[in-house]
C-alpha cells in the first residue's frame, strides 16, 4: 500500500531530509557532508560499518545531539528549532537494549505507554503480531529475556505511540540469522502500515530487504539508490571462481597482475579482472589447473551488494593487501 | 590420521535445571578452521568458556591441546590465544605498549617477544603506528592487530569470539587471510560467527541448537544434506526448529 | 478559547499521569535493589548504634595510677572515689611519682593523679591543697574529657568537705559542662549522623538513579520521547525523599529509646528543617549527575567529593571554631554545617524557629542556588 501511495502522489513528501550534515568529535570527523531523503512510507536502509557513523547519524535525526553544519528535518520539522514536536512523532530504538532490565515486559510497555500519553490498547492493533510472541513472558524482568526477545520488546516499546517515522540503529547487531530474518519481517508488516522506517546495519546481504539504501563508509555516503539499481551500477563483469578449499587461495590470486580484485564469499570467489578481455577468466582457469587445482569453476556472477560496496571503497582508495600502508582510513 | 587438537566427549554444563550445553561431543584437528555456529542463547559461549578453561563442565570430557579441562586450566590458558568482538586490546595503550603488554602475560623471552613483534608489524604494515594509541587507530586494523596478539605466543588453538562483527566487507576479507595464515602455520582456530558467508570459509562446521550440536561436517556436506544452496539456508532449517531464544 | 483550554486540562492530566508513571517506575527500581535497600536502611541503625556506643567519646574504664605521697584521711577518700567512678579503673598505686613516666610509656595508663604529702594538713590549715593530674596528651581529646572527670570527683569532695566547715576548702577550679553535663558523646553525633547520613542517600542515589539511565541507554529514550525531562528529575527525588524521611524517623527514635537523646524542641520542627536539608541534597545530586556521565564516577563525587567535607566540617567531629579562619569560611558552604546546627538547637536544646532562623535562610538559599544551576546545565540533549 506504502508504494502504491508513492507512486500516485505527485509530490512526494519527504519525512527525513538531511542535508550536508558535518559533526566532529574533536579530531575525529564522524560524519561528512552527508545528505540524503526518505520519503514517506520508505523502508531506507543506512549500510555500514562499526565506526561508519550510523549512530550519530541517528543521533541528529532523533533530535539527541546537534550537527556542527547541516541541516536535519524529520516530518517537515527542523531537528533543532523545533525538537520537542519531533520527538513527539518518532519512534527511536538505539543500538544498545535501552530499556530497564528490572521492570517487567508488562511495566515496561505499560511506562512508555504513558510516557507518550496512550496506553497499550489504544494502539495496540500495530504492535499485536510482536507482542503476542512476548506476551507469555510478560511478568518476566527485561533483563532476564533472550537477545531476540529483548529485541521484540524493545521494538514494541519504540512503538507503542503510533509514531509516523521509525527510527531503528542497528536492530539486529548480534543477533543470529533466524532471528533477524523474523525482524525483517516485522518490519516489512509495519511498513504495510504506513510506517516510515530508517533502519542501520552492518550485515550487507539485509540491504535488499529495503526499499532503498545509502552505503556509508567513514562518515561519508558511499552511494544512494535502490539496491537494484546500484548493483546495476557495478562496474565491469564480476566472475566467481569456484573449488574445494576456495578461500584459501585468494591471497595466490590476488598477486597476479591481471587481477583487479579478488575477495572470498561464500563457496566461491569473486573475481573481477584488470581488463575484461575475454579470454582472462580463461586464463585465471589454465592457471589455477596448471597451479594443480582440480574442478575449477570460473563463471560470471550478478554482483551483490557487499561487492558494490566493496568496489565503492576501493574507489576511495583502499586496498586489499594485507600489511599495506596506502590502507590507512577511507581517505 | 589427523592430530587431534580439541577432543570434547559428552560435555555438559548446566546450571540449575538448565541445561545450557546438553552432551556435545567433537574433535578438532591440528591446523582446521573450525566453525562453531548457533542461534543466539544455544550455549556456544557456555561451551567456549569451558574449553577455554574459564568454567568448570557439570560433566563429560574435554582435552584442549592434550589438557584436561577439568585439572588442567593453566596449561590451556597458556597454549590457547583468545580474541572476541567486545574486548581484545588496550585502547588508551599504544601498539608498542599493547604487544609488550601481551609478550609479557605469555610469559615470552625477549627474542621470542621481538621475533613476534617484527613480524606483526610486517604483516599489518604498522611501522609508523606503534607509538600510537590503539583508540586512534581505524576500526578494521584495532581488530587485525586483537587477532594478530591473539597469536602472538604461537599457541595451539586460538578461540575468536564473533571476531568481525560489524567489520566493514574488505577488513572482514583481510581478516580471513590472516586466519588463513595462521593454519598454515600449524594454529588451529575455532571461530564463532553471525556473517553465514564466513561459515563456508570453515573447514569444518558445528550448528547448535538448544544446547546440542544438531550437525557437524564441511559445508559443502552439509548444503547436500539439506539440499540448501547456501550456509544462510542450512543455518535457517536447523535453527528454526529452536525453542530457546 | 474553550477548546485551548480543554487542550491545556488533558496535557495537565497526561502531566500527572506521566509523573506518577515515573514515580512508580523510580519505587520499583528502588524496592527491585534489594542489596542497596539493605544498605540504606541498615546504614543509619549500624551508623547511630556505632557512634552512640562504640566510637563514642564518653570514656570508660580509663586505667589510671595513683601515687599518694600524703597517706591520709582525704587522699584515701578521695582514691575511693576514683575507684568507684566507672570512668576510671585504678590500676597501681605507686610508691614514687619516678615510676610514672614508664607507666605512660608503656600506654598502661591514660591519667595519673599525685596527692602530696601533707595534703590533709595543708586542707585544714590553709584550707587550700593542690592535687596534680597528669594525662597522656598524645591524644588530647582524651586527655581533656578525663581531666573533666577528674575534676569532677575532686568537686564533689571539696563540696562534702565543706558542708560541715564553716570556711570553705578550695581543691581545683570550677568546671561546667553546659548541656552535656556527662560529656555524653551521642548528643553530638545524633545530629551529625543525621546530616551524613541524609547527604548519603540523597546526594548519591539520586546522582546514581540518574546516572545509571544515561549509562544503560534508557535515557536517550526518554529524551527522544516527548516528555519533559524535569519531570523526570522531580520523580526521581520523591522516592529518596520518602526514604530520607523514614530513615530520619529511625534515627530519632533509635535516639530516643537506645540513646536516650531526648528531642527536646518541636519535632514537627525537626522534620520541615530536614525536609529543606534533604532538598538541599537531592539539588546537590542532581548537580552532580549532570558533570558525571558513569555510576562509578557520581559514587566517586558523591563520597570524596561530598562525604568527606561532610564528616570533616561540620562540626560533630572537629569543632569548627577551632579551625583556620580559612578553613572557617570553607566550611560555611558545607550545607550539612548549617543543618548540623538547627538539628543541635532544635533537638537538644529545644530551641524554636526564632533561634534558627538565620541557618534556615542560608539553607533555602543554598538550595535555591544548586537547584537553578543544575536545572539550568540540565541537557536535553546527548553531550557530543
Amino acid at each position: 500500500m506504502g508504494g502504491n501511495r508513492m507512486k500516485n502522489n505527485d509530490c512526494q513528501s519527504s519525512l527525513i531530509k538531511c542535508q550536508s550534515v558535518s559533526k566532529s568529535y574533536g579530531d575525529v570527523q564522524a560524519l561528512c557532508e552527508v545528505s540524503f531523503q526518505v520519503e514517506e512510507g520508505e523502508l531506507y536502509g543506512l549500510i555500514g560499518p562499526d565506526g561508519a557513523g550510523k549512530t550519530t547519524l541517528f543521533r541528529i535525526l532523533t533530535t539527541l545531539m546537534l550537527p556542527d553544519s547541516g541541516s536535519a528535518e524529520v516530518a517537515g520539522l527542523d531537528s533543532i528549532s523545533d525538537y520537542r514536536d519531533i520527538r513527539n512523532r518518532i519512534g527511536y530504538m538505539p543500538g544498545k537494549f535501552s530499556l530497564y532490565q528490572d521492570l517487567s515486559v508488562e511495566e515496561n510497555l505499560n511506562f512508555f505507554a504513558t510516557l507518550f500519553g496512550t496506553s497499550l490498547h489504544e494502539n495496540y492493533d500495530l504492535i499485536r503480531d510482536i507482542y503476542v510472541q512476548i506476551e507469555p513472558f510478560k511478568t518476566r524482568r527485561a533483563g532476564n529475556l533472550s537477545g531476540g526477545m529483548k529485541q521484540k520488546l524493545a521494538l514494541c516499546c519504540a512503538l507503542i505511540h503510533r509514531p509516523s517515522v521509525l527510527f531503528l540503529d542497528e536492530p539486529t547487531t548480534g543477533v543470529d540469522a533466524v532471528s533477524r530474518r523474523e525482524f525483517w519481517g516485522m518490519l516489512k508488516n509495519l511498513k504495510r502500515e504506513g510506517i516510515t522506517i530508517l533502519v542501520s546495519t552492518p550485515y550487507m546481504d539485509e540491504a535488499t530487504l529495503c526499499d532503498r539504501i545509502a552505503l556509508i563508509q567513514s562518515g561519508k555516503i558511499l552511494s544512494i539508490d535502490t539496491p537494484r539499481r546500484i548493483i546495476d551500477k557495478y562496474a565491469g563483469t564480476l566472475y566467481a571462481v569456484k573449488a574445494e578449499n576456495v578461500g584459501r587461495w585468494a591471497r595466490d590470486i590476488r598477486k597476479k597482475k591481471d587481477i583487479k580484485s579478488c575477495f572470498a564469499f561464500g563457496e566461491s570467489l569473486h573475481v573481477s579482472f584488470a581488463q575484461s578481455t575475454g579470454t582472462a577468466p580463461d586464463h585465471l582457469r589454465d592457471w589455477l589447473l596448471a597451479k594443480g587445482y582440480n574442478d575449477v569453476e570460473v563463471k560470471p556472477v550478478a554482483p551483490n551488494i557487499e561487492d558494490c560496496f566493496i568496489q565503492l571503497m576501493e574507489d576511495r582508495g583502499w586496498r586489499l593487501e594485507v600489511g599495506d600502508r596506502r590502507l590507512k582510513t577511507g581517505d | 590420521m589427523k592430530e587431534i587438537v580439541i577432543q570434547v566427549d559428552e560435555l555438559t554444563k548446566e546450571f540449575g535445571h538448565f541445561v545450557a550445553v546438553d552432551k556435545i561431543t567433537f574433535e578438532v584437528y591440528k591446523s582446521e578452521i573450525f566453525g562453531f555456529l548457533g542461534a543466539n542463547g544455544a550455549g556456544k559461549t557456555t561451551a567456549m568458556r569451558m574449553l577455554c578453561g574459564l568454567s568448570v563442565p557439570s560433566s563429560g570430557n574435554a582435552t584442549v591441546a592434550g589438557f584436561d579441562v577439568y585439572r588442567q586450566t593453566e596449561q590451556i590458558k597458556k597454549s590457547i590465544g583468545y580474541m572476541s568482538q567486545k574486548f581484545s586490546l588496550y585502547e588508551d595503550l599504544t601498539v608498542a605498549e599493547n604487544i609488550h603488554l601481551f609478550g609479557g602475560i605469555y610469559g615470552l623471552t625477549n627474542r621470542q617477544m621481538k621475533e613476534g613483534r617484527d613480524r606483526l608489524v610486517e604483516r599489518l604494515g604498522l611501522h609508523n603506528e606503534m607509538k600510537k594509541r590503539v583508540g586512534a587507530l581505524p576500526m578494521g586494523w584495532k581488530q587485525k592487530l586483537a587477532f594478530s596478539l591473539a597469536i602472538l605466543h604461537r599457541p595451539r588453538v586460538v578461540f575468536l569470539d564473533e571476531p568481525t562483527g560489524g567489520v566493514d566487507p574488505i577488513t572482514r576479507r583481510q581478516f580471513w587471510d590472516l586466519i588463513y595464515e595462521a593454519t598454515e602455520e600449524g594454529i588451529t582456530v575455532f571461530v564463532t560467527t553471525h556473517y553465514m558467508d564466513e561459515a563456508e570459509y570453515c573447514d569444518r562446521i558445528s550448528m547448535m541448537v538448544d544446547g546440542k550440536i544438531e550437525a557437524l561436517d564441511s559445508p559443502a556436506n552439509l548444503k547436500r544434506r539439506f539440499s540448501a544452496s547456501s550456509m544462510d539456508e542450512v543455518f535457517f532449517q536447523l535453527a528454526r526448529g529452536a525453542k530457546r531464544n | 478559547m474553550r477548546k485551548k483550554l480543554k487542550i491545556k486540562s488533558a496535557i495537565a492530566a497526561n502531566r500527572n499521569t506521566q509523573f506518577l508513571a515515573f514515580v512508580r517506575k523510580e519505587f520499583r527500581h528502588m524496592f527491585r535493589d534489594r542489596k542497596t535497600l539493605l544498605i540504606l536502611f541498615g546504614l543509619p541503625v549500624v551508623q547511630i548504634l556505632l557512634f552512640g556506643f562504640a566510637l563514642t567519646n564518653e570514656i570508660k574504664d580509663s586505667r589510671i595510677v595513683i601515687c599518694d605521697y600524703a597517706k591520709d584521711e582525704a587522699s584515701r577518700r578521695i582514691i575511693e572515689r576514683f575507684a568507684a567512678n566507672n570512668h576510671f579503673v585504678v590500676e597501681e598505686s605507686l610508691k614514687s611519682h619516678l615510676q610514672i613516666e614508664d607507666a605512660f610509656q608503656e600506654g598502661r595508663i591514660k591519667l595519673a593523679v599525685i596527692f602530696p604529702a601533707n595534703f590533709l594538713s595543708d586542707l585544714h590549715h590553709l584550707h587550700q591543697a593542690q592535687v596534680q593530674l597528669i594525662a597522656d596528651a598524645s591524644d588530647p581529646n582524651t586527655a581533656n574529657i578525663l581531666k573533666g572527670y577528674a575534676t569532677n570527683i575532686l568537686m564533689d569532695y571539696q563540696k562534702e568537705l565543706s558542708m560541715d566547715s564553716p570556711l570553705p576548702y578550695q581543691i581545683g577550679s570550677e568546671m561546667r559542662m553546659l548541656y552535656n553535663p556527662q560529656l555524653k558523646g551521642a548528643v553530638n553525633f545524633v545530629p551529625g549522623v543525621m546530616s551524613l547520613i541524609l547527604m548519603l542517600i540523597c546526594v548519591m542515589m539520586t546522582s546514581v538513579s540518574i546516572v545509571r539511565e544515561k549509562e544503560y541507554g534508557t535515557m536517550e529514550v526518554l529524551l527522544v520521547s516527548p516528555v519533559n525531562p524535569l519531570l523526570l528529575i522531580l520523580s526521581k527525588a520523591v522516592p529518596y525523599l520518602f526514604l530520607s524521611l523514614v530513615n530520619l524517623t529511625v534515627i530519632v527514635v533509635l535516639s530516643v529509646t537506645l540513646l536516650e537523646v531526648p528531642v527536646n524542641g518541636s519535632l514537627i520542627l525537626l522534620f520541615l528543617e530536614s525536609t529543606l536539608f534533604i532538598i538541599t541534597a537531592l539539588s546537590l545530586g542532581l548537580l552532580i549527575s549532570n558533570l558525571v556521565k558513569t555510576q562509578q564516577a557520581a559514587i566517586l563525587f558523591s563520597l570524596i567529593g561530598l562525604m568527606v567535607p561532610t564528616i570533616l566540617f561540620t562540626g560533630f567531629m572537629f569543632p569548627i571554631e577551632n579551625m583556620p579562619v580559612v578553613l572557617q569560611w570553607f566550611a560555611n558552604v558545607i550545607p550539612s554545617r548549617w543543618y548540623y546546627v538547627i538539628i543541635k538547637s532544635v533537638m537538644i536544646k529545644g530551641a524554636g524557629i526564632q533561634a534558627v532562623w538565620k541557618e534556615t535562610v542560608v539553607l533555602l538559599l543554598m538550595t535555591g542556588f544548586l537547584l537553578f544551576i543544575s536545572f539550568r546545565n540540565f541537557k536535553t540533549r546527548l553531550e557530543a
